[in-house]
């Protein structure tokens, strides 16, 4: 944003004009400026530091464009690709929040079950997931089941490192507060500590939406049976040397990534922004 | 005090009342700290005590044990509360609730009709000065609002013994001297019995009609004032020779107990 001023020095002219265009402007200008320069220095790569005969290593925006997205063919299958890692990404964090949160609440009961937990939940972040595929592959199969199974093992700990430490987050007052009132562990619970964990929850969720994705198209590449996805086509393009392909789909797996992680920081600026500072909008304008 | 004879009558009538709390010959201990030593307190309805005394002398274990939210090592605490209400040092606020569902908060947890519950908060938040700001987050409240509220949602429940741990340390002077004058006419309205622990002799002076000086290691009551000015109190009589007389006798009890 530091530039900003000095390419527009009437900054008191879009004071006014605030909730219009003028913001967004501001806002997207840069990182476009960035992608602007990112297509020209690829360009510049494939013409001028690529000899014809190697060209095919990276062929320039326009033909990845004609040949990724324009052509009807490769297209529907890089959709099809796309819909199939989105969905099993989608099960992979609902399976993954489901039992995350589950278990942070167990935790946030008792310090005796925090102890007992914790241990396994960082283990869980340090399987190395390669060493699990024969294991995967041999329990749920080469396919669907297995694919979602990498993904709760990869998205599960930030969801419960950032519920447990929302679920504790509760002011010691407060809880004095409800003893005061006979309150139960659920009264505790419902009223307290989860509408306290929520702006902690979704912090989790954005973390874990993206390594979700990661995870659908790593388990692509080791279960590869049933409908393709990405992580398939990514290894099909490669092996046939057809790059402008493999880019188009690198392009549309970082697009499903960025995606993921936007949709998460637009449901929790919406449910907790107006609460919750780290959350709301005015954060990010200063 | 022998000086408040004019006042004997109107002790006599606060005497016949029946005494909220009483904490007789109470010790604590955490650990191998002596925390407090035989404290004898008595808190009658439509009295307003204030404890003062350096840091770390119990004043706030003092109301823990009031309130039950920890026992004594010994000693018996007699209580005949209906209702209480605790304000902490700090609001503590449920941030993701506006003030109105701040002040009803605890109508929830008792049980109270949703019905029943608007129309005090309405009532209470009225008496705070509020009512205008129910529907703001406490994020966009000043300190002083934020312990306004938590006050009221203290009130929703017309507790019969109120505990204040500091209500209004952390407070700016000019907020710090509204909210002793909202006190003393909210207290005057409501005559509740109050315990009240500062580190502000003028505050204390100002807002109670018993004030008790704590020392400590270990902890106990060293002296004891009573303070003869008329419920509400006006802001003015901080300024008057007698206040001041008194303020300098608690500041010197204080001074010896330290």
């Amino acid at each position: 944003m530091s530039g900003a001023p000095a390419l527009e020095p009437t900054g008191a002219e879009e004071r006014p004009s605030k909730g219009g265009i003028g913001p967004f402007l501001r806002m997207a200008a840069p990182p476009t400026l960035v992608a602007l320069l990112i297509v020209l220095a690829w360009y510049g790569v494939t013409y001028f530091v690529l000899e014809p005969d190697r060209r095919f290593l990276l062929p320039p925006p326009h033909g990845v464009i004609l040949q990724g997205f324009l052509d009807g063919g490769v297209l529907t299958e890089i959709l099809g690709g796309l819909y199939q890692t989105a969905l099993v990404a989608v099960y992979g964090l609902a399976i993954a929040f489901a039992l995350g949160f589950s278990m942070a609440l167990v935790m946030s009961q008792a310090k005796w079950i925090e102890r007992s937990l914790y241990p396994w939940a960082v283990v869980s972040q340090t399987v190395p997931i390669l060493a699990l595929v024969p294991l995967l592959g041999f329990w749920f199969g080469f396919g669907l089941m297995s694919r979602v199974t990498v993904c709760v093992i990869i998205s599960l700990f930030p969801i419960v490192i950032n519920s447990l430490t929302g679920l504790q987050s509760v002011e010691p007052k407060l809880h004095d507060l409800l003893t005061l009132h006979d309150a139960g562990r659920w009264t505790r619970a419902l009223k307290l500590q989860i509408p306290a964990a929520l702006p902690h929850i979704f912090t989790g969720l954005r973390t874990s939406a993206g390594l979700s994705v990661i995870g659908a198209i790593v388990g692509d590449f080791f279960f590869g049976r049933g409908r393709p996805g990405i992580g398939i086509l990514l290894d099909r393009y490669s092996r046939r040397l057809r790059s402008e392909e493999l880019l188009a789909a690198v392009i549309v797996a970082c697009l499903l990534g960025v995606a993921a992680f936007w949709i998460f920081g637009v449901i929790g600026r919406r449910s907790v922004g107006h609460w919750d500072p780290s959350w709301s909008d005015k954060r990010q304008k200063r | 005090m022998s000086e408040n004879a004019g006042l004997s009558g109107q002790e006599r009538t606060r005497s016949t009342l029946d005494p909220v709390i009483s904490l007789t010959d109470v010790s604590k201990s955490f650990g191998s700290t002596h925390a407090l030593d035989r404290v004898q307190l008595t808190v009658q309805q439509g009295e307003f005590v204030s404890l003062v005394g350096p840091s770390g002398c119990g004043k706030s274990t003092v109301l823990q044990l009031c309130s039950g939210l920890i026992r004594p090592s010994s000693g018996a605490i007699e209580r005949s509360y209906e209702n209480i209400g605790y304000i902490f040092q700090e609001p503590t606020l449920m941030p993701w609730r506006t003030v109105e569902q701040n002040v009803r908060f605890l109508g929830e947890l008792e049980g109270m009709s949703r019905r029943e519950s608007r129309r005090r908060a309405a009532e209470v938040l009225a008496l705070v000065r509020l009512e205008e700001f129910d529907n703001h987050y406490p994020m966009a409240l000043s300190g002083g609002m934020k312990m306004r509220t938590s006050i009221a949602r203290s009130l929703l429940l017309d507790p019969d013994l109120f505990l204040f741990d500091e209500p209004f340390g952390a407070l700016d002077q000019i907020s710090r001297t509204r909210l002793n004058e909202e006190l003393t006419s909210l207290f005057a309205d409501r005559r509740f019995g109050a315990l009240f622990v500062t580190h502000s002799v003028d505050e204390a002076v100002y807002l109670s009609s018993r004030l008790l000086v704590m020392c400590k290691r270990p902890g106990r009551i060293a002296a004891e004032f009573e303070i003869p000015y008329e419920f509400p109190r006006i802001p003015s009589i901080r300024y008057e020779p007698e206040f001041a007389l008194l303020a300098g006798k608690v500041a010197a009890a204080l001074a010896e107990s330290s």
